[in-house]
């Protein structure tokens, strides 16, 4: 055997490597040095991210249960940016809170565990390989999200999302045997000719996507969301959020476009009224949050049904235009999550009321979310704008303007309440504001790329050419 | 660099420089640099205009035409004609004016001009757009500055009706926004590529139904910030709330990207469509204009007053618009302009009464022509103009509306004519009842007599808008010609 093969996986190695580092560097930092150990977890989760740019070729490993090619590469490199991100901006929290109670190692740990438990979801070319990723990359962020023991809601947060995400791996599993069932295959290049029309495959195929339907917080399987994320730490919020929807809308785009493509007739029908549900069920419960955690969750639930006009088009349009949107969603939501750790961090506060006079105050964190909230409203020149107007014409493109039109009256509800925040941060004066504090470099500087990605991604338009070009591996 | 992307380069560099200033007056002198630059260039630009159009027949002119995303065949596609030349110095002339008048603003002047000047980018970048996209970007970038321009720095009721109108408009530009797709994939009906340019999809002959079912929703995308009726609810509201500066650039230049997106995309692009619906919209706007005049005789707020004012007089635009013959559309555009600037002389009118005497409302106001003169008789020059005297803007602008009007010899058109025509009476009615009120008489309240005299600042934004009214009323011909001229593609394209 060729060991040369094993570069394939390049990414999963090297982030098991640097796993099996961080708990060798747990045992020989001295008790006192352990806030040394955030650091040393960034450091090398950054070169990890470098590394992951340098070129890549394409190919299957373990007789196809394994497989990678341009795309893929890219869709692990967006995954890599974020987590970035976010470590950048929970460094403090880690290194004031969590690294205090002895937790800071088996943090990186299981959100590094969850991360390559995407890898291997993301690449897998077959359905045991996709379930073992999918089970992954959930299990450790339910202990994630009870990772503030001492306070409960933190502990109702894992325990509901064990709970559901277990009954939702199980439903997809049960999917998973009835398309093994029809087609004798787990393998999805055998499936793909194999795979008919008849109602146990069709059957087989929603229970599947109801499993991921919940990953990406679809209505009507989003009830898990605002609570967990209400819950849950915001770095894990966020995970949830942003890292988690991405690989899983990934993953989902693949099976779609090449493994279900015989079935388009049926999941367009069905992606047509998700898409529409959740849109509206997202914002409308969006209008009256009051805690900022769950503004976002709603407002992310809202966000995916959005990216489901992408994959609605079935087309090479529809991979570029969803992996655009996803890549400007990441650095957006990301922003908007950052500012609220930090905020959070500081003072505590999480309502959007303690934001009132947050502007004359903290001008630039004000300015920085107002940028993440236009970006997720959809508001030119900003990157979501872009995102969304590709996306519509995705949508368009296979002529469902009901549907696009629907998603830009979305588009203006969402855009009340981003201003409701903009409205608090800006137009309001408040007696008693956050007062003004300095940020630590980590989270300058992790809110500062969130800030140049909403700046450039959308005007910098050889990015998509770029993503365009890859998204024919699909098609 | 060419002539045109300065229009958008400038404001840029202005923004940037902004951002390292400090205080008033910093901020105010670098804006004010920055929109002399913009004046200058635009008065600039009209004379190269002439020169270039001596040698150049072609429909556009100082194109520029950069790829942006290859494979929508989106591009950063600009050019003007003669009438995106006068709407561009209708902004500079606007956006220098209101500088002039903000030169007193004492809370966050930095932002404040940030906001003033990103909004006038959206306004060039909108005027000077050959592709849909670019366009569409442009004039979202130009709404939502409003948000925080009436919502920080406005007054009364000013996080409603910024919400409002924010939200109005960006429902518009979402409706217009599912019209561009589908005039988008509808442009290579002839078997091209498919294309955002505005030139090319003239050429194509989109099918009848399409042009049908789109021709209504992009005509309602732009006429919403038109003020049609009956989605001009925002407008009084936000311009009510609104800071002066404000209020006089969105009701002399904002509310023209209606008429222009009307004129240039809705009917240029799908004049079937236009000729199919155009007797549906010719009654909302015929209401628009009556409803609008009507309203404003009931307002005992001045800016209330305007506000009505301003849907009448832009219904009156919507409605030559759709008359369909050159002298209507001649009159479309040059009651743009001329209610431009004299909606922005209007507004800073109204600004520095308010200032001076802190209310807006006519009945507790009175023989203000005694105490500020200069103020009191622009205000009647300007109102003598809104109700179209001649010798003014308004006159010519109206004549041509109505001459054109008068061209269709059907009983629906004639009505639809007679009723607006109807509107100038009305307007006379507003317009000089206030100034009987407020003007003349006896002064009525013992404080006015103290009020400070007009500022060199104050004078300048005030001179600025009045001599393009002046100078329209008397010598339209040249002003004529540029647009006539530019109207032969539409009247290839559209009749």
């Amino acid at each position: 055997m060729d060991f040369s093969n094993f570069l394939l996986m390049r990414h999963e190695i090297i982030l098991l490597a640097i796993t099996l580092l961080l708990i060798v560097a747990e045992v020989f930092i001295p008790q006192n040095k352990k806030p040394s150990i955030v650091h040393l977890a960034i450091l090398l989760f950054g070169i990890h991210t470098i590394i992951g740019f340098l070129p890549a070729t394409d190919g299957n490993l373990f007789g196809g249960m394994f497989r990678t090619n341009g795309l893929i590469h890219l869709f692990k490199n967006v995954l890599n940016v974020g987590v970035l991100i976010l470590l950048l901006q929970s460094a403090d929290w880690l290194q004031e809170k969590i690294v205090r109670q002895n937790k800071g190692t088996e943090f990186f740990i299981l959100l590094f565990s969850s991360l390559l438990g995407m890898y291997f979801m993301i690449s897998s070319g077959d359905f045991l390989m996709f379930y073992l990723g999918l089970e992954l990359s959930t299990l450790p962020v339910a202990a994630l999200a009870a990772y503030e023991t001492a306070n409960r809601k933190s502990s109702e947060a894992g325990v509901k999302l064990i709970l559901s995400s277990a009954l939702a791996s199980g439903v997809s599993l049960f999917g998973i045997s009835m398309l093994y069932a029809t087609s004798g295959s787990i393998y999805f290049n055998d499936i793909i000719q194999m795979i008919t029309s008849t109602d146990l495959t069709i059957l087989g195929m929603i229970l599947f996507f109801a499993g991921l339907a919940f990953k990406i917080s679809l209505v009507p399987f989003h009830f898990w969301t605002a609570d967990v994320y209400e819950g849950a730490p915001i770095s894990i919020a966020s995970f949830l959020s942003v890292i988690s929807k991405g690989a899983a809308v990934f993953i989902l785009m693949i099976l779609l476009f090449t493994v279900l493509k015989p079935l388009m007739h049926v999941w367009e029908n069905i992606i047509y009224v998700v898409a529409v549900l959740t849109m509206f069920i997202g914002n409308l419960f969006a209008l009256r949050q009051q805690n900022m955690k769950r503004f976002l969750a709603f407002s992310s639930i809202a966000q995916a049904g959005f990216i489901l006009l992408g994959l609605i088009a079935g087309s090479q349009l529809g991979t570029a235009t969803v992996v655009y949107f996803v890549l400007i969603y990441v650095f957006s939501n990301l922003a908007a999550f950052g500012v609220v750790q930090a905020i959070s961090l500081q003072t505590g506060k999480e309502n959007i009321n303690d934001y009132e006079g947050l502007y004359r105050t903290n001008p630039n964190l004000s300015l920085v979310m107002m940028l993440a909230l236009f970006s997720l409203a959809g508001i030119p020149p900003v990157a979501g704008f872009f995102g969304k107007f590709f996306l519509f014409t995705a949508a368009a493109s296979q002529g469902y303007y009901v549907l696009v039109f629907l998603a830009v009256v979305n588009v203006t509800i969402s855009l009340y309440y981003y201003l409701l925040v903009v409205r608090a941060m800006f137009l309001r004066k408040s007696d008693n504001p956050i007062p003004f504090f300095k940020n630590k470099i980590y989270m300058r500087l992790g809110l500062l790329i969130t800030v140049l990605g909403i700046l450039v991604l959308g005007l910098y338009s050889p990015l998509y050419d770029y993503i365009y070009e890859l998204s024919g591996i699909f098609n | 660099m060419d002539i045109l992307s300065l229009f958008i380069l400038v404001p840029i560099i202005t923004i940037l420089a902004l951002v390292f200033t400090k205080g008033l007056k910093q901020a105010r002198i670098v804006s004010m640099i920055g929109s002399l630059i913009q004046f200058g260039m635009a008065i600039n630009l009209v004379f190269a205009y002439f020169k270039e159009r001596a040698t150049n027949s072609d429909i556009m002119v100082f194109i520029r035409d950069v790829v942006w995303f290859k494979d929508f065949n989106i591009h950063y596609n600009i050019g003007v004609d003669g009438i995106s030349v006068t709407l561009l110095l209708l902004t500079a002339i606007v956006v220098l004016a209101g500088v002039f008048i903000s030169w007193k603003m004492k809370d966050l002047p930095k932002e404040f001009f940030v906001s003033l000047i990103v909004l006038s980018i959206g306004v060039y970048g909108f005027f000077i757009s050959l592709d849909l996209f670019t366009m569409f970007v442009f004039f979202e970038i130009a709404v939502i500055p409003m948000y925080l321009l009436i919502g920080i720095w406005g007054t009364g009721p000013k996080e409603y009706s910024a919400m409002k109108l924010t939200l109005m408009l960006m429902g518009a530009s979402a409706v217009l926004l599912v019209a561009i797709l589908g005039i988008y994939f509808n442009s290579n009906a002839d078997g091209g590529a498919l294309t955002f340019n505005i030139l090319e999809i003239a050429k194509v002959n989109i099918p009848f139904e399409v042009q049908k079912l789109f021709f209504p929703l992009t005509f309602i995308g732009f006429a919403v910030i038109g003020a049609l009726f009956p989605f001009h609810t925002w407008s009084p509201d936000g311009h009510a709330s609104a800071p002066t500066a404000v209020s006089m650039l969105h009701a002399g230049v904002l509310m023209k990207l209606g008429g222009y997106g009307v004129f240039r995309v809705a009917m240029y692009l799908l004049p079937e469509g236009a000729q199919y619906w155009s007797w549906f919209f010719i009654i909302l706007a015929t209401i628009g204009v009556i409803y609008g005049a009507f309203s404003a005789i009931k307002q005992t707020d001045l800016k209330y007053i305007n506000a009505y004012s301003s849907v009448s007089h832009l219904g009156l635009v919507l409605f030559a618009l759709l008359m369909l013959n050159k002298t209507a559309w001649n009159g479309a555009i040059l009651q743009s302009l001329s209610h431009g600037f004299m909606t922005a002389l209007f507004f800073a009118l109204i600004g520095m009464i308010y200032e001076r005497t802190h209310t807006r409302d006519v009945r507790k106001l009175g023989g203000l022509l005694k105490v500020i003169p200069f103020i009191s008789a622009i205000y009647v020059i300007a109102g003598l103009a809104s109700l179209g005297l001649p010798g003014f803007s308004g006159f010519v602008a109206e004549m041509n509306i109505f001459v054109g009007a008068f061209e269709h010899e059907d009983m629906f058109y004639r009505i639809a004519t007679v009723v607006s025509v109807s509107a100038i009476v009305v307007t006379a009615v507003y317009i000089l009842r206030v100034v009987g009120i407020m003007l003349m008489g006896p002064v009525v309240n013992e404080g006015f007599l103290t009020l400070e005299k007009v500022t060199w600042y104050e004078k300048l934004g005030i001179l600025l808008l009045l001599i393009p009214i002046v100078g329209m009323g008397v010598a339209p011909l040249w002003l004529s010609d540029m647009i006539l001229e530019s109207l032969h593609p539409f009247i290839q394209g559209v009749l």
